[in-house]
């Protein structure tokens, strides 16, 4: 299952953040997940969303340089080792991960991680074979 | 492809030099017997007439500005009476006063002789269909066009500017199979067209004339393969007569300048000394025969070089290569030259599209000339992955390397930080106290 996380560029000034947050907040949109990759002069925020088709067109209505992007939710049990398992997985196979972020939300039992891979149906396949749960939202 | 004046256009040197000398002195004779504007420049100057006996001898004219030609709005540098003008244009005068250009009946001859020979070197012949998209009226492009295209006896559609949907729907049906208007407005018409549908794949137009405003060799390459046509520059300004003083011809590689009725030279425009074939520096135009408006070595402001090298077309005019930029814009930093126009080169090409983008120029602490660009992010140069965006940043800060020889910090700024007046964007912020 592919989830549509939304990305946007943003410039390392304050408040911008105030400004993304606000705006969605204002449409109803809820957040599941965020993430900042951050550089001396910009930033590249990503986040899962409940509405990503509806968040992207507000963005970009806005001004906003935003997109929908693929990625993969995968759902581990929460405690140690679960994590590591995957990694390990994604090592062996040969699956080259692009970044990860974890979800916001605090579900019992649960966690989401959010992975960005090169080739998102290699990814996939490679979960479902070992028995992972992706999920298309959450 | 048709030359339109083998005999003009492929002369001997030598013989086109003989005739630029004569047509040089009559100039000269011209402007000092009926202006009185030119006679005090020239006696200021210690220059008469008889001072021109070799084509060197231009040199010693004085400079003409468009200062002046505003000073002396509307008729102060008429060459003629009144009564042997058929038509007058004017520049748009963005800025206060417009420039005017004033035509006898045979300036417009001349006009539609050089005109000819610049849509000739489209492929412009006879049985062709011109649809003319320059706008008609003061602006000099509409009946200029026109006239080149009455010369040559092909069929002109005269619709103007504007209104897209109408121009494609007159392409498609007229069967359209040269355009003119601003290559810019190429661009929309292509955009206009996938939206109506119309493939120009199936349309029978095969070249365009652009001009009137300044365009890359990259948006050469984008007109040519959105519109399926060949593209060429065109090079005109309504101080001189408007297009016409020089043109491309199938080889684009520089513009045929019209030598035997415009008279370049490339001049630094800090010392107003003559430049060598090859060097960069400001177009100077002196025109040879001009009766209503005639200038002696005009300051286009415009930067180029000459290329004297022979054609393969076979014409034996000197060309000047596209233009590089304005002396207006003309930036010097760490005493290198560079111009907009070659930073726009490099963000064409990385991406296929231009970025809107500003240059800060500073002074660091080193005292040395810092210079950052900033470029709009647009959804085209966005990806999700850092790494790629820092990537992009590298990119664009190398190639700038290899072509301006200058180490530019790259800023990546979010769409419409940059802020546009009247909806162009202020290219150059020079913070430096010189
Ligand atoms: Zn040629």
């Amino acid at each position: 299952m592919i989830i549509k996380q939304i990305s946007i560029f943003m410039e390392n000034t304050s408040g911008r953040l105030a400004d993304v947050t606000a705006l969605l907040a204002r449409a109803g949109i809820n957040l599941r997940a965020i993430s900042i990759a951050d550089t001396t002069d910009f930033g590249i925020l990503r986040m899962v969303a409940d509405q990503p088709d509806e968040a992207v067109k507000l963005l970009r209505e806005s001004g906003f340089t935003a997109r929908e992007t693929d990625v993969i939710g995968v759902e581990v049990p929460d405690h140690p080792g679960e994590l590591a398992r995957i990694m390990a997985l994604f090592r062996d196979e040969g699956v080259s991960i692009e970044y990860l972020y974890a979800s916001l939300e605090h579900k019992v039992d649960k966690a989401v991680i959010v992975i960005k891979v090169d080739d998102i149906s290699a990814g996939l396949a490679m979960l479902e074979k070992h028995g992972f749960a992706t999920i298309p939202s959450f | 492809m048709p030359i339109w004046n083998r005999e003009a256009e492929c002369a001997a040197p030598a013989a086109r030099q003989k005739l630029q000398l004569e047509r040089l002195q009559k100039a000269v004779e011209r402007v000092y017997s009926r202006v009185p504007f030119y006679r005090q420049k020239l006696d200021q100057a210690g220059v008469t007439p008889d001072s021109i006996s070799s084509l060197k001898d231009v040199a010693k004219l004085p400079f003409t500005t468009k200062y002046e030609l505003r000073e002396t709005y509307p008729y102060g540098l008429l060459a003629c009476d009144r009564s042997e003008l058929v038509e007058i244009h004017t520049s748009s005068g963005t800025t206060g006063t417009p420039v005017v250009g004033a035509y006898t009946e045979a300036d417009i001859d001349m006009w539609s002789e050089v005109m000819a020979r610049t849509l000739s070197m489209a492929g412009c012949e006879k049985g062709d269909t011109v649809q003319n998209g320059y706008g008609y009226g003061l602006f000099t492009g509409g009946l200029g066009v026109h006239y080149g295209a009455r010369r040559i006896g092909a069929n002109i559609i005269p619709i103007s500017a504007g209104n897209t949907r109408r121009q494609l729907m007159i392409m498609r049906d007229f069967g359209t199979t040269l355009l003119t208007c601003t290559p810019s407005y190429s661009l929309f018409l292509a955009e206009a067209a996938l939206e109506e549908g119309i493939d120009f794949r199936e349309l029978p137009l095969k070249a365009g004339c652009f001009g009137a405003e300044p365009w890359s060799e990259n948006m050469r390459i984008e007109i040519e393969s959105k519109l399926n046509i060949n593209a060429h520059d065109i090079y005109g300004l309504t101080e001189l007569i408007g297009p016409g003083v020089a043109a491309e011809c199938e080889c684009k590689d520089g513009l045929h300048f019209n030598e035997d009725y415009f008279y370049p030279e490339i001049i630094n425009p800090e010392t107003g000394e003559v430049l060598a074939d090859g060097e960069k520096g400001e177009l100077i135009i002196t025109s040879l025969e001009r009766e209503g408006s005639p200038l002696l070595r005009y300051r286009t402001r415009d930067i180029t070089f000459l290329m004297r090298e022979p054609c393969s077309c076979g014409r034996t005019s000197v060309r000047i290569h596209r233009l590089l930029g304005r002396t207006d814009d003309m930036m010097i930093i760490r005493g290198v030259n560079c111009f907009p126009s070659q930073i726009e080169n490099v963000l064409m090409r990385i991406e296929g599209t231009q970025p809107h983008y500003q240059i800060v120029i500073d002074r660091g602490a080193t005292h040395l000339d810092e210079i950052e660009i900033q470029v709009e992010v647009e959804e085209a140069l966005f990806s999700d992955v850092t790494r790629a965006m820092e990537q992009l940043r590298k990119r664009i800060h190398d190639e700038l390397k290899s072509e301006l020889g200058i180490s530019a910090h790259i800023k990546l700024v979010e769409p419409r930080t940059i802020a546009r007046s009247e909806g162009k964007a202020q290219r150059i912020i020079d913070k430096r106290s010189l």
